[in-house]
Formats: structure tokens, C-alpha cells, sequence
């Protein structure tokens, strides 16, 4: 461990401490259940066929040698598929897409599932799917950003994101001394959380079981029971574990529903898991986008405009824009900002929310833009960023609710030497004679809130269980949600039971926006408030009590007791408080959302600066990442152990983003060639060395009650800029596409 | 067709009659021995998620054929820890954070065992790190797996010379 | 996958009567397996020959030369003491090569009939004359991004992926085949075919051969206080090569006194270049000479495709790969195996 993390014991006995995982000892053991780990009595296997075409509609459908094959049950197609009561194109929850589920013939991306077989086991079910025969009357697929006409948004909405505009970016394009417009490429992108979208799927009467991974399982639970028209009291929904999420799996997709309409159709159990190749279509991805953005600056250095124009790739029969230009809103303090955002209809799968969707590809070209004018004025890149620090919101004038990017920069810029680097590219060689860049980038993300319930039950014992259906994807949910509830109640670690991943729990609202500990977290906070004010009004009551007459106000809970605040030579135990009262246990629940005018007051954000160093050897286009110092101020930190995992996950994503990931089409056939995990890169553990995450100590008092902002997802911002910067440093080239790849610095 | 083999598996010797012989050893473990500890994360031996040891040596489950172990030894995640001790790889693994959503975490521990046991990386994090690069983690976890490797390595000298002693 | 029959025969004898046609002989599966689910290979009949006796050994001679059976996994012989000593870019190729795991399983007959990563080879739905002669060549004109500059063809633009097989190739090995019909022994050289008319002959081998050993010449092991593998990738490990390069001189003096120079991943099999060879031989090295090495390793080069920033880029691996053989083979293995990060000081901290 780095031991540069601060580790305040600010927050009781629990919140703040760097414990390892809880679950960690069923993840490290094999038994933690993963969705399609989940065997059943009678299950059946279910493979789909996916389209090969990406644009036309099926012609001939041939099932004959499939349904001959030994152990294959059914083949479902859309002549025979059973009726689903719900439209599969409507929008039965906030974020809701339209999903595929052999509805009709007509192909809308290669990779759709245009048939189902269920077989007796896997093998059977998988070689049934490839004895189906397609035959198609296939259209010219489009599946690049020119092959189709833009459109502009005319009602923003999710996924379709609105310009804004604040002040005047002519005059500030016509004040400006220095000024760039650069156009930047970024390719897209595939969530590929290593457990590919599984389910196990089984039905009594109208009841329907489901295990399947889920970011916001509520909603999909009410998603569900609208599609198959049963009370959503109907649907349970098991999701303990998630094998990553990335914002892939908080929506349904269209595979999920074939496989429980067929388990309907056929009364047992199904399962079915996406191939790898699967994941490359119907279940989202991160979209194309081309990026103009134009900063101007006048000779001081200070910008007068930021505008950033994002032409954005969705499907032909959806909405979602990568809603890039919205990350150059909201950190810089220029005069005059314009983000706007274009759209084009592809014959792609749906893209959809990964991993900072919208900052990650907006900030890439952001802060490459930024130090590439910073550059042109003849700035260090680090001296410009500070010129142009943002006291207040820009463009709304809101304040922070806290903001100590300012000791980011210091911070992160110390730990990595920044002050040693020479301004003029290429000056800078390691001992083996390889360029030696380092670049920099402002790390950015907003801190939602979304609405979030929880119940907590103090037992007799003294033990507690608290409940809320929370999805842990690998950020901690299990360990860091059960810190913040044991804080509530005043009681140790271990003496808190924490049930959650289950759909008849509270509802743990989404998995999402780097906002569920905050949300979830605070729902926690609040059920277990709402214990101890109780049990404070009753020993206040208790005469034999010693907080008799005590004013609940003054209370606090630790050490399973209740304090007289100031006077510890007060208090009472929680069991006898209890006790006194003739009760078994005490329930309460509690909710967490951020109220309007709370969110409207102040801008809340969590910040960051990332330094990058880069070895390139230009002569192969060779390029390793040596070294990556990221200091994040993200508001109080729960688990600097956990936070520092989720952002140093979040960097290792910004070296995936600028060096590797990118899904690439035959202009053809409209098919991903590389829909696999050998040529669809993401790091190895090779591609890591010289990591380390500074959490910079923020207390906030309004973003939420516990002072939460959020840390998955704001790693990646910053960081693709700081290695494009750093690359540019060692090379003295620019590189405006993203992934940077070898024949990119071997062609300049 | 039908074929038998007879294969130990976690120390328990198992006659197992294969009614199929596509069959591979993940989906064997998964989906008919009810071990589900080992994981497919890509089934085409890309990620390193499906890692068991056979006669000791890692490979990747996926791309082996059951029909081809008989008389073989595996040994999969729910093998590793003794008499609810953990293995020092898989103690490693928590205390040096080397996941977060845990799914390739089996195949990561079986790997790192097997680059333990083929004794070439040592300590040394450079040669860890290559050696651990056939485990795609998407968490990207790196960093903490990196450590528990070194970590394990160093206790599991230790340990052995604690044995020779 | 489509059904088979499995057999496990005793013999060499045995595995070669277990030949059908649409059989397929079983190694370590690493390829296979692979290729049969994504359904680009489906044989009705697949022969494990994993316990096949004898196939197994190592055996190097005083005189250099050597015979490896072709059951030796990749691991073992990238870690034989003998190899290593005696040919030392073979190793460094080996562990460049899949993943700990994969080189575990996979086996040195197995690598040598190793198919093309072309997208449209593996994917059968695509239309390919290597899988499918006469279909048609998908990959000309497509998105993959692995296709050769070297002699393809109107019919195929594939790329042999072996790392293992360029060392080979430049070592003058060669492969010891048993068939129905007798064995017979050829150079590895030979062996891999260029796609011509008949992409789907990928090797020399007739339907139902086997092959049994690979056999390095005396001499051979001369080359060995030279000897390097290169390797350029998209990510540091992990990864198939854009291009290599086998590079490895002996000796005489200062000077060169032969040279072997092959590059790997720019054709259908491991490109030997025996012009660059002869221009080295007998000369100092420098950076000039290697140079004109390296021009006289890509005279010829064509792209394929959208590709032609690869034949720069063989002529830069070639230059590379000569200045590090011509440094002298490091003592021991470097962390990253043919990488050209595999010098890199030690960080501060991991």
C-alpha cells in the first residue's frame, strides 16, 4: 500500500477505516455466487443466434438441424415466439431502452439475437445455435460517424443531452490572443465487465426467480414485471455479486428476456450466459464520438471561451449520446462555454452509460485541448490550469460545496516531480535510450444523488441487521455500506449482519453515477439515526436510565452505547435501553435523496489531478505508461483502502481508453472484428507499474449528510489526457484519435 | 458416445461418465460437478479467468477437454484453503485489496499459485507482472494483485524453509 | 461445437490409424479448441495424442544440434536449461508468446501447426479460401488488422502468428514427421506454405501426418552469445505481434562472421531473409549495415490491405532486433520476454 493516503480516524470507529473486504473471503474461496454460478433442478441451457447482417431483415430462418440435434429442445424465432405482454420499445422506467427479443425480422445491428435455442446442456444449446441458418436481404450497413446525416437534440432527455451555453463564445473566440480548434476521434467502446450479462431464469405459476447481475435491481424488477405483466411484488430478483458492471447491467437487455420468456414457454429453468462475443451488441457500449473543441485565451493566459462541439453515434432505433462536450462545463473559469452535442443513427447496438459517460471521452479532449493551448501561450501546463482555477461554478456562478483541487494539483504535483519536467518536448530520455513523457490532466466528476431506502433492526443482543438492495460490482458496497450503517447505530463492525443484493430489501436505488454510496449509504445513515433518536426518546423516559431527562439532541451513539455529549460519565447501553423498554428489537427505516434546492445551491463535484509519465520508443511505436500519480479530493472517504482500488481502477481505465480500446466494424458486413478479448485490448497486469492515488482530505457539508461524493468514475477523467499530453511531451506530436496506437506515432 | 475418465479433482478421485465429449473441464467443474468457484469469463483461453491447476501446472480450463484427464489431478479454487485455513495466496489476495468485483479473482489465485510453484518471478515485481498477464481483470486490480503475489511468494519461502528447518 | 468421436490412441502407430479424414490430431488444445468453437474448424473425429510415449524429450548433442519431440509443452522448453544455453531466442520467443497458462498446455507440434489470427479465418461466417477454398478472401478489403506484406496473394492476405517458428526458422530447424505412408524429415522452412492459389495448404503436411520432432542442426548452437527475439505489440504482454523479429549473429571476433535475421507476422510463414544474411556475414556491425539489412528484409513488401505502415515497421524491427543481437544475449531471460521495455529500471516503488 502507498502510504501517502490520509487516513483520518475522523468518523467513529468504522467509517474512515481502511478494512479489507467482507466479501472478500467467499470471493477469494469461490463461493461467492455470481449469477450464472446458480444451479437449479431441471435447468436448460439457452444460446442465442446473432444477426450477421447489421441492417436489413431476415429472409429465411432454417431450424430443422438445430431442432435435430441431440439434447436441443425448443428453437424460439419470431414466428414461434411465445407473446410477451409488455412492448419491448416502450420506456416502463427512467432509464429504459428498447430491447431486442425477436419482436420481428428486421435487423438493426449485427450481433442481435435473431433466434434461441434451449437445449438439454450447454454444449447442445451452443451447437443448436450455430445449426440455425440465416439468410438475409441485407441493406448497405452504416457504422461510422459519416455514413449517415447528423441531427440536432430538439428535447433533452436521458440520453439525449441539451447544449448549454453561457456567455458569449464569439466575443470570446474574437478577444481571444491565443487560440486552438482541434478535432479529436475516439473510437468506441465495450463495457466487457469480465462476468459476461448471465440469468437463471425460473417461474411458479406468476412468480418469476431471478438471478442475474443488476446495478439498480428496483428498477429492474419494475421493468420486468411490466415486459410479462405480473405484479412487481412477483419478481424476485437475486444479485449478490457483480462480476463488473460499468453501467452495463443497470438496464435489461434483450438476451435477459429471451431467456425468461423461453423459461415461461418451456416451465423450467433457464440460463443463459452471453459469449464473450455477445458482449460486443445488444447490451451497450460507449459510442463513437468526434469531438471540435476551440479554446481561445487572451495574453495572460486566461481562457475567454471553451467550446466544445460532440457528434455523437447511437443506434437507428434509439437515443443515447455519449454527452462528451458536457465535461468542458463546469471546471475551467472561462469567460464564455458552449457545449453542444449532435447525434447520428448507426446500425449499431444501443450505446449506452459506461463508466463516466460523457466526462471520460469529454475530459480525454478536454484537457488535451487545454494543454495544447497552454502550449501555444507558452505555459506550463500546470501554471495554465492553475490561471484558469475556477473559484466559482463557471458560467452559473454557483459555489463549490467543497472543492481542494488546488491541493490536488500541489499535492499530485509534488509526489510526481512535476516541477523537474522540461517544458520543450522530447528533451527527456530513460537510461535504455527510450522518450520519457510526462503530461498532466484535471480529474472531474459530478456527485449525484439518486433515492435510495433502508431499513435497520437493533436485536436484543446488541447486534444489528440493516438492509438495503444495494449492488456491490466490485467498488466495495458489501464492506463500505456496512461500515456507514455500523456508524449510525454506534456499533462495532461485527455486530452488524448486512443484508443487501436481493430485491425484497429496501430499495437500494442505482448502482450509478459514482453516487450509491452516498445514496444507499445515506439511507443506511438515516435507518440507523432513526434507531437511536428512538432509543434516545426512550431513555429519556426510563428513570432508571442514566440519560434520564437527557435531551435526545445531545446523544451520540458509539461503543453500542448511548453518550450524553461532553459528559461521558452519561450513557446507557443500547441492550439496556431496550431492555427496559420490554422490546425484542427496534426497526427503523430510513430514505436518502438530494433535495432540489440542495442541489440547486451549490455545485458538487469531486476533483483530481493526474500526472502521467509515458516511455515511448518511436522507432516501434512502442509505448508503456511508467508511471501514473493521481490525488483526488472526493469529499469523505469511507474506506481509503476500497476508494483507493476504485481509483486506481479508474486510471488503469484511462490507460485502457487512450492506448487500447477500440471496437472496429467491417465497413461491410457491419460486424465487430475484433469481438473478442485477444484483439479487443484492455491492459494486463504488464501494462501497470508506478501507481499511486492520493486522497486529498475534503469535509463537505452539503453534498449529503455523510459529506459523500463518489470515486468510480472519476479516475478515468483526467488520466487519457495525461497520457496524451505525456505522449505528445515525449514525441513532440499530437495525437487526436483515441486509442493512440503504434502506427499512429509510426506514421508522423 | 460415451466415455469415462477418472480424474482426482480437489484430492477426491472421481469416475466421471462423460455423455459428451465437447465437454471442457470449465464447463465439467460448472455446470455438471456443481464446482462453480472456476470461472468463464471468455471461454476461448483469453482472460484467464477459467485457471486451474492440473498436475500442478495453471492452464486454462476452457480449452481443455474433459476426455483428455483422465488419470490427471486438478485442483480449483474450492481445493486451496485446509481445514478453513485460507491459502497464503488467497490471504494475500484480501489483505492487499487484489480484486474488487471478485470475478476473475479464482483464476487470478490459481495463476498466481502456479507462478509461485513455477518458481521463476520470485519477488520481483516486473516479472510478477508479466507473469500474471495471461488474467485480464477489468476492475483492474493490478496493483493489489501485483502485491499479493509478492506477498504470498515471500510466505511461502518463508514457510518452506520454515520446513526444511 | 460439432459432435466427435474421441479417441486416445497408445502409439504413434495407433494415432496414425485413427486418421479419417475431418480428423483432427489433439495436442494441447490451445488452437484447436479454440478454433473449434468459433466453429472455424469442426472435425468429426479429434485423436489425443497428449499420451503418445516418447514424444516428450529434450535431447541436446555436444555439436550443437538437437531433437525436441513435439509433445514438449511450450513452458518446459522455454525453460530447459539446454534450450536456453544453447538457444536462447527460442526461449525469449516462447515466453513472448500466449500467457503462462497457454504455454503451459500448448505443445511444440502444436505451435508449429498453428493457424492464422485473420478475424475472417476464425470467424465462420466470414468467407475464407484457407478454411473454405474457393469461397472467397474477406479479409482483403475488411478491418483486421494482422494481414501481410509479404507473400500474400490474391486468394489469402493471412499472416502465420507463431513466435516460436521465426527463431526456428532462422535456426535452420526442421520437422521429423510420421505418416502412414513412412516419416520423413524436412525443413522447417519448408514447412509452413505461402497461400499462392492454395491458401487452405497451410503446411506441408499430407492428410493424416503427424508431426513427431523437431530437430535443430549441429551448429545451431553457435549463434547463441548473439541471439535475440523482438517482438512489437499492442499492449506490453499478453498480446499477438504486429511484427517480429529473430535476429542472431556468430561471432568471429569483431566482425560478424554469419548472421540469421527472419521476421515473424508480415507473411503466411516466418520470412527468412538470406540477402540481409549474406550482407551481414563478414562484415562490422553497425547501424548503417543493419540498416541495409533491414532494406534488403522488406524488398518486395506489398501491403494487403490498409497496412502499409507495417512494412516500415518490419524494417525498423529488423534494425532493432540486429543492434540487439550484435549487444550480445543478456545473461539472464529480461522480465518482459522480447520486449523493447524489457530493460526498465527497477520504479521507486510497484
Amino acid at each position: 500500500m502507498s502510504d501517502t493516503i490520509a487516513r483520518p480516524d475522523r468518523f467513529g470507529s468504522n467509517a474512515g477505516q481502511p478494512m479489507t473486504r467482507r466479501d472478500g473471503l467467499a470471493k477469494v474461496t469461490g463461493t461467492a455466487t455470481f449469477a450464472a454460478d446458480n444451479a437449479r433442478e431441471g435447468l436448460l441451457h439457452a444460446v442465442y443466434v446473432p444477426a450477421t447482417i447489421a441492417r436489413g431483415r431476415v429472409a429465411s430462418l432454417r431450424t430443422d438441424a438445430a431442432e435435430a440435434h441431440p439434447g436441443v429442445i425448443r428453437v424460439i424465432t419470431p414466428a414461434n415466439r411465445p407473446a410477451l405482454p409488455g412492448d419491448p420499445e416502450a420506456k416502463p422506467t427512467r432509464f429504459s431502452f428498447a430491447i431486442e427479443v425477436l419482436q420481428d425480422d428486421l435487423v438493426r445491428y449485427a450481433g442481435q439475437p435473431v433466434a434461441l435455442v434451449v437445449a438439454e446442456t450447454i454444449e447442445a444449446a451452443t451447437e443448436g445455435a450455430r445449426l440455425v441458418t440465416a439468410t438475409y436481404e441485407a441493406d448497405p450497413p452504416r457504422t461510422d460517424l459519416d455514413d449517415a446525416p447528423d441531427f440536432g437534440i430538439d428535447t433533452p432527455d436521458f440520453g439525449a443531452p441539451g447544449d448549454v451555453v453561457h456567455g458569449d463564445p464569439e466575443a470570446g473566440h474574437a478577444a481571444a490572443s491565443t487560440a486552438i480548434d482541434a478535432t479529436y476521434e475516439i473510437a468506441p467502446q465495450y463495457h466487457n465487465a469480465m462476468e459476461t450479462h448471465a440469468i437463471v431464469a425460473e417461474w411458479d405459476g406468476d412468480r418469476l426467480l431471478l438471478d442475474t447481475p443488476s446495478q439498480a435491481l428496483s428498477m429492474s424488477c419494475a421493468a420486468y414485471a411490466y415486459l410479462f405483466d405480473i405484479p412487481v411484488e412477483n419478481v424476485t430478483l437475486r444479485s449478490p455479486y457483480l462480476g463488473g458492471g460499468f453501467g452495463s447491467k443497470a438496464i435489461p437487455n434483450g438476451p435477459l428476456v429471451l431467456a425468461i420468456i423461453a423459461a415461461r414457454d418451456l416451465a423450467r429453468p433457464v440460463k443463459l450466459m452471453l459469449t464473450r462475443q455477445q458482449m460486443f451488441g445488444p447490451v451497450g457500449h460507449r459510442g463513437q464520438t468526434r469531438q471540435r473543441i476551440r479554446l481561445g485565451a487572451d495574453g495572460d493566459g486566461a481562457l475567454t471561451v471553451i467550446d466544445h462541439e460532440n457528434l455523437a453515434a447511437t443506434s437507428s432505433f434509439e437515443m443515447f449520446l455519449e454527452p462528451a462536450s458536457n465535461a468542458s462545463q463546469g471546471l475551467y473559469a472561462a469567460k464564455a462555454l458552449r457545449s453542444r452535442h449532435r447525434g447520428v443513427r448507426l446500425d449499431i447496438g444501443t450505446p449506452g452509460p459506461m463508466r463516466a459517460p460523457g466526462e471520460a471521452s469529454g475530459s480525454a479532449v478536454l484537457e488535451c485541448a487545454v494543454d495544447e493551448i497552454a502550449e501555444a501561450a507558452g505555459m506550463d501546463p500546470l501554471d495554465f490550469r492553475l490561471k484558469n482555477y475556477a473559484e466559482t461554478e463557471p458560467g452559473t456562478g454557483r459555489p463549490y460545496s467543497s472543492k481542494a483541487l488546488r491541493e490536488c494539483y500541489a499535492r499530485g504535483a509534488e509526489a510526481f516531480g512535476w516541477k523537474d519536467r522540461p517544458r520543450e518536448p522530447g528533451k527527456m530520455r530513460d537510461e535504455a535510450g527510450l522518450l520519457v513523457g510526462w503530461g498532466m490532466g484535471t480529474a472531474f466528476f459530478p456527485s449525484p444523488m439518486f433515492a435510495a431506502e433502508a431499513r435497520a433492526t437493533l436485536r436484543a443482543d446488541g447486534t444489528a441487521i440493516v438492509e438495503t438492495s444495494a449492488a456491490d460490482m466490485g467498488q466495495g458496497a458489501w464492506t463500505s455500506l456496512a461500515q456507514i450503517a455500523a456508524d449510525s447505530l454506534g456499533l462495532p463492525l461485527d455486530s452488524v449482519e448486512f443484508r443487501s443484493g436481493h430485491s425484497a430489501l429496501p430499495d437500494g436505488g442505482v448502482a450509478g453515477g459514482s453516487g450509491h454510496t452516498a445514496t444507499a449509504g445515506g439511507a443506511l445513515h438515516a435507518a440507523g439515526g432513526n434507531v437511536i433518536r428512538q432509543l434516545g426518546e426512550m431513555a429519556a423516559e426510563q428513570p432508571d436510565s442514566p440519560l434520564f431527562g437527557a435531551g435526545n439532541a445531545r446523544l451520540r451513539a458509539h461503543g453500542g452505547r448511548l453518550h450524553v455529549e461532553g459528559d461521558e460519565t452519561r450513557s446507557d447501553a443500547l441492550v439496556d435501553i431496550l431492555a427496559r423498554a420490554g422490546k425484542s428489537e427496534l426497526v427503523a427505516s430510513g430514505k436518502a435523496s438530494r433535495p432540489d434546492e440542495d442541489a440547486k445551491r451549490h455545485a458538487m463535484n469531486s476533483h483530481g489531478a493526474v500526472f502521467a509519465e509515458i516511455r515511448v520508443d518511436p522507432d516501434l511505436g512502442q509505448m508503456r505508461v511508467t508511471r501514473l500519480v493521481g490525488a483526488f479530493a472526493a469529499g469523505r472517504i469511507i474506506n481509503p483502502r476500497l476508494a483507493e482500488s476504485q481509483l486506481k481502477g479508474g486510471m488503469i481505465w484511462g490507460i485502457s481508453f487512450a492506448l487500447h480500446e477500440e471496437a472496429r466494424h467491417d465497413r461491410r458486413t457491419g460486424r465487430i472484428v475484433n469481438a473478442d478479448l485477444a484483439e479487443y485490448r484492455v491492459p494486463v497486469n504488464a501494462d501497470v507499474r508506478g501507481l499511486e492515488v492520493i486522497t486529498v482530505h475534503e469535509d463537505d457539508a452539503y453534498v449529503n449528510a455523510l459529506g459523500i461524493k463518489g470515486v468510480g468514475e472519476i479516475g478515468i477523467t483526467g488520466t487519457v489526457g495525461a497520457i496524451g499530453n505525456a505522449i505528445h511531451h515525449a514525441t513532440g506530436k499530437r495525437f487526436r484519435r483515441f486509442p493512440i496506437r503504434p502506427r499512429d506515432l509510426l506514421a508522423t | 458416445m460415451s466415455l469415462s475418465i477418472s480424474t482426482t479433482i480437489n484430492g477426491t478421485t472421481r469416475d466421471i461418465a462423460l455423455d459428451d465429449p465437447r465437454v471442457t473441464l470449465l464447463d465439467l467443474l460448472r455446470e455438471r460437478l456443481g464446482l462453480s468457484g472456476t470461472k468463464k469469463g471468455c471461454d476461448r483461453g483469453q482472460c484467464g479467468a477459467c485457471t486451474v491447476l492440473v498436475d500442478g501446472r495453471r492452464v486454462n480450463s476452457c480449452l481443455t477437454l474433459a476426455a483428455t484427464l483422465d488419470g490427471a489431478e486438478v485442483t480449483t479454487i474450492e481445493g486451496l484453503a485446509q481445514d478453513d485455513a485460507l491459502h497464503p495466496v488467497q490471504a494475500a489476495f484480501i489483505e492487499n485489496d487484489g480484486f474488487q468485483c471478485g470475478y476473475c479473482t479464482p483464476g487470478q489465485i490459481m495463476s498466481a499459485l502456479g507462478l509461485i510453484l513455477e518458481g521463476e518471478a520470485g519477488d520481483d515485481p516486473e516479472r510478477i507482472r508479466e507473469g500474471m498477464s495471461g488474467n485480464i481483470c477489468r476492475c483492474a486490480a493490478y496493483h493489489g494483485i501485483t502485491l499479493a503475489v509478492q506477498s504470498a511468494t515471500r510466505r511461502m519461502d518463508a514457510e518452506q524453509k520454515g520446513d526444511a528447518a | 461445437m460439432r459432435p466427435f468421436d474421441f479417441v486416445r490412441p497408445n502409439s504413434v502407430a495407433e494415432a496414425l490409424a485413427a486418421w479419417e479424414p475431418g480428423a483432427a490430431y489433439l495436442g494441447g488444445g490451445t488452437n484447436l479448441v479454440d478454433l473449434m468453437k468459433t466453429g472455424a474448424l469442426r472435425p468429426g473425429r479429434v485423436i489425443d495424442i497428449t499420451r503418445l510415449p516418447d514424444l516428450s524429450a529434450i535431447e541436446v548433442a555436444a555439436d550443437g544440434s538437437a531433437r525436441i519431440g513435439a509433445l514438449v509443452r511450450n513452458a518446459d522448453l522455454a525453460r530447459a536449461a539446454e534450450i536456453l544455453r544453447a538457444y536462447p531466442m527460442v526461449a525469449e520467443a516462447l515466453l513472448s508468446g500466449a500467457s503462462g497458462q497457454l504455454r503451459n498446455a500448448a505443445t511444440l507440434g502444436g505451435n508449429l501447426v498453428q493457424h492464422t489470427r485473420c478475424a475472417y479465418f476464425m470467424d465462420a461466417h466470414a468467407a475464407c479460401n484457407r478454411r473454405d477454398p474457393g469461397a472467397g478472401c474477406d479479409a482483403r478489403g475488411g478491418a483486421a488488422d494482422n494481414m501481410a506484406i509479404l507473400g500474400h496473394s490474391p486468394a489469402c492476405i493471412a499472416t502465420n502468428p507463431s513466435d516460436l517458428c521465426v527463431p526456428l526458422v532462422a535456426l535452420d530447424a526442421s520437422v521429423e514427421i510420421a505418416g502412414p505412408d513412412g516419416g520423413r524429415e524436412m525443413p522447417l522452412a519448408a514447412f509452413h506454405m505461402l497461400p499462392g492459389d492454395t491458401p487452405s495448404e497451410a503446411t506441408a503436411l499430407r492428410p493424416g501426418e503427424l508431426i513427431v520432432a523437431l530437430h535443430m542442426p549441429p551448429g545451431a548452437a553457435d549463434f547463441a552469445h548473439h541471439a535475440r527475439y523482438l517482438k512489437v505489440r499492442e499492449r506490453t504482454s499478453y498480446a499477438f505481434a504486429l511484427v517480429s523479429a529473430a535476429a542472431a549473429f556468430r561471432m568471429e571476433g569483431a566482425r560478424i562472421g554469419a548472421a540469421r535475421l527472419t521476421l515473424g507476422s508480415v507473411a503466411a510463414k516466418p520470412w527468412r531473409i538470406e540477402e540481409a544474411e549474406d550482407l551481414l556475414a563478414g562484415q562490422m556491425p553497425d547501424d548503417a549495415l543493419f540498416a541495409r539489412a533491414a532494406d534488403a528484409a522488406t524488398a518486395g513488401a506489398a501491403p494487403s490491405n490498409d497496412n502499409a505502415w507495417k512494412i516500415e515497421l518490419a524494417r525498423r524491427t529488423a534494425i532493432r532486433a540486429l543492434k540487439m543481437a550484435a549487444s550480445g544475449t543478456p545473461d539472464r531471460m529480461p522480465a518482459l520476454p522480447a520486449s523493447p521495455f524489457g530493460a526498465l529500471e527497477a520504479p521507486a516503488h510497484v
